[in-house]
């Protein structure tokens, strides 16, 4: 009986499974530890339940400790990682010392112990103190840290230096620092709930019951209700092209908790909606994977028209479900949207509305664009390419170690 | 003896591979500054956004075959330098560093007729990168014609960056492996089908379609 990894022979590129077995032959029996601040929630810890057994499928003993920490180093690195992204944040003596208390505490609770041993994130970084002899160590940025607040980057930086190589998402994340730093995309899973396969039916009566008619063209935008995602901007891309192509506008999102900001961008994008009944405006919840997906599926063409924007990774999904991108031409979009083949990449909402109008125009177009999306997807931004991507990284630290 | 009986008394070994990317932490945000880290970068980087691409792309194209031709163009909005980079042959050079040379002459020539040094958007200065490759022996082994053919035609795409770039540019054998493995005395003394299958590389395919078009002369050759 086949395990996990051969459910994604169907969905991967031709091989990509045969190459990650053989890939997997060389690290066999390496202990991998990732270290991270949450089991649930978050992208990182979605990640990792999903990479986990698969790597251990592949022969890596690999382990996941999650650190735990009082509700002042929680408010500290809540604080850390919007300074590293660019605010200001005021930090205080006190809070950089509950930051180290609390890395010191874990580094004797957790097992350490491992061969090569990635940390996620600024939470954990500290707990290079604590590293084992011999073991490579990998400091994994999922954040924009382009930009950082310089104390908080100064207060940092003496720590990751000390790691034996840096992992960024894209490369102006990367900062100048005297360690190697590889990129490595982050990814979706086409298994899981958000990216597997629906029937028509599911997307009828998920649609239905988020009161979303299909009776005409859908424009879609999937994001927190945040002033970086341009959600005005999406309005304004919507009432342009209304005026020579019906169509519906769904944004669909949340607001994060630790987001005041958010709810106020609700009111806003609820008052520019006003009472038109083509514009969906709908509050989801953190868990409406299926929700999401059964969204993307409905959608004619799908807005990221971000101002600002980390990875982006609504981008992938959307091109996994065949939907040509207009995304704002920032962060991880420039690299997924290849202009003309998989979307357009645009710096104005009238930008997206001529391109969405090209696209209505034209429903044989969005359905090749949409498969160029969707191979495009299926080699860069799949899970297995992840998998594979750590599997290099280990392969190429550890001969760098012999 | 026909196409179909000939066997290799050395087979050919499928080996494919993955490249693990490397951020440099040098970027340019206009042309001149283009040009300088151009020439100052490792080759690996220069073979990096020459030659990656192909394995970025495996089954399309994007707007250009090089991430120089592509920045000045997106992001530089300089179409001039960018159909100009853009044309360039990685395959038409022999070492990396001969096409770090043409692609400096185009873009310092570029800038000795313009007068000034145009810069990118803000947000999109160019990253320089590389990459290092690392190999997997896929335990896929031929001996005939046929053989080769009806493997290559399912192989791992990484199979065929690794046998066409990687072995000419990177480990120096210049003809790539599929063609000097038809080519050799041990292989299948095939001289004109590998002179063939080397042109293939000249033709501005992607990776698929570069599989497409060599498969299609093994089928015409098993036919003949």
């Amino acid at each position: 009986m086949g395990g996990v990894l051969d459910q994604y022979q169907e969905v991967a590129p031709q091989g990509t499974v045969d190459f990650l077995k053989r890939l997997g032959r060389r690290v066999t029996g390496i202990r991998m530890l990732h270290v991270n601040s949450t089991r649930v929630g978050g992208g990182v810890a979605e990640i990792l339940h999903r990479l986990l057994p698969l790597l251990q499928e592949l022969g890596v003993e690999a382990r996941w400790e999650v650190m735990t920490g009082s509700e002042p180093f929680y408010e500290t690195t809540k604080n850390f990682h919007n300074a590293l992204q660019g605010m200001q944040r005021r930090l205080t003596a006190d809070m950089y010392d509950a930051y180290l208390q609390c890395n010191r505490e874990n580094a004797v609770r957790l097992n350490l112990e491992a061969d090569v041993a990635m940390i996620h994130d600024p939470q954990p970084a500290a707990l290079i103190d604590a590293r084992p002899r011999g073991a490579k160590w990998i400091w994994r940025c999922h954040i924009d840290i382009s930009t950082p607040q310089r104390t908080v980057w100064q207060f940092l930086r003496p720590y990751v230096v000390r790691y034996d190589a840096v992992v960024v998402s894209l490369p102006k994340f990367a900062q100048a620092l005297p360690v190697p730093q590889f990129l490595i995309y982050p990814s979706i899973d086409p298994l899981s709930d958000k990216n597997r396969e629906l029937t028509t039916e599911e997307i009828r009566r998920i649609l239905d019951r988020l009161g979303v008619p299909q009776d005409k063209p859908i424009l879609l935008q999937v994001s927190r209700f945040d002033r970086f995602k341009d959600p005005i901007g999406v309005i304004q891309t919507y009432r342009l092209l209304k005026k020579t192509h019906e169509c519906r506008l769904v944004l669909a999102g949340g607001t994060a908790t630790d987001d005041p900001e958010g709810a106020q961008v609700l009111a806003e994008v609820q008052e520019a909606v006003g009472t038109d009944p083509d514009a969906h405006i709908l509050l989801l919840s953190p868990t409406a994977h299926l929700e999401i997906n059964a969204l993307q599926r409905a959608a004619t063409i799908v807005l990221q028209k971000s101002t600002r924007e980390g990875f982006g990774l609504t981008v992938a999904e959307a091109f996994w479900k065949g939907k040509p991108v207009i995304g704002g031409a920032t962060g991880g979009i420039v690299a997924q949207v290849i202009p003309g083949q998989t979307g357009y990449t645009v710096l104005s909402p009238e930008g997206a509305a001529f391109y969405a109008r090209c696209l209505l125009n034209e429903p044989d177009r969005i359905a090749v664009m949409g498969r160029q999306a969707k191979e495009y997807a299926r080699h860069r931004f799949l899970i297995t390419r992840h998998l594979q991507d750590y599997l290099g990284l280990i392969i190429h630290l550890s001969r760098h170690a012999a | 003896m026909n196409h179909q009986n000939r066997r290799a008394s050395s087979p050919f070994r499928f080996v494919s591979c993955m490249e693990l990317r490397e951020v440099l932490g040098r970027r340019a945000t206009d042309e001149q500054r283009l040009l300088e880290l151009i020439e100052e970068v490792p080759g690996d980087s220069i073979y990096y956004h020459t030659h990656s691409y192909y394995l970025r792309h495996p089954f399309t194209r994007g707007l250009f075959p090089n991430d120089f031709a592509t920045w000045v163009t997106l992001y530089v909005q300089d179409r001039l330098l960018g159909e100009c980079l853009g044309v360039v042959d990685p395959f038409e050079f022999e070492d990396v560093n001969r096409l770090r040379g043409e692609i400096v002459s185009i873009i310092g020539d570029h800038l000795s007729r313009i007068g000034s040094s145009p810069r990118c958007i803000p947000t999109e200065p160019f990253e320089f990168v590389r990459s290092h490759i690392i190999e997997s022996e896929l335990g896929l082994e031929v001996r005939t014609l046929l053989e080769f053919r009806n493997a290559l035609a399912q192989v791992e795409v990484g199979a065929i960056y690794n046998h066409v770039c990687e072995a000419r540019m990177r480990k120096g054998r210049l003809p790539g492996d599929f063609a000097c493995w038809l080519a050799a005395d041990e292989g299948l003394s095939m001289p004109e089908l590998a002179a063939q299958v080397v042109k293939v590389g000249r033709l501005g395919l992607s990776l698929e379609g570069i599989r497409e078009h060599i498969v299609r002369l093994c089928d015409q050759a098993l036919a003949s």
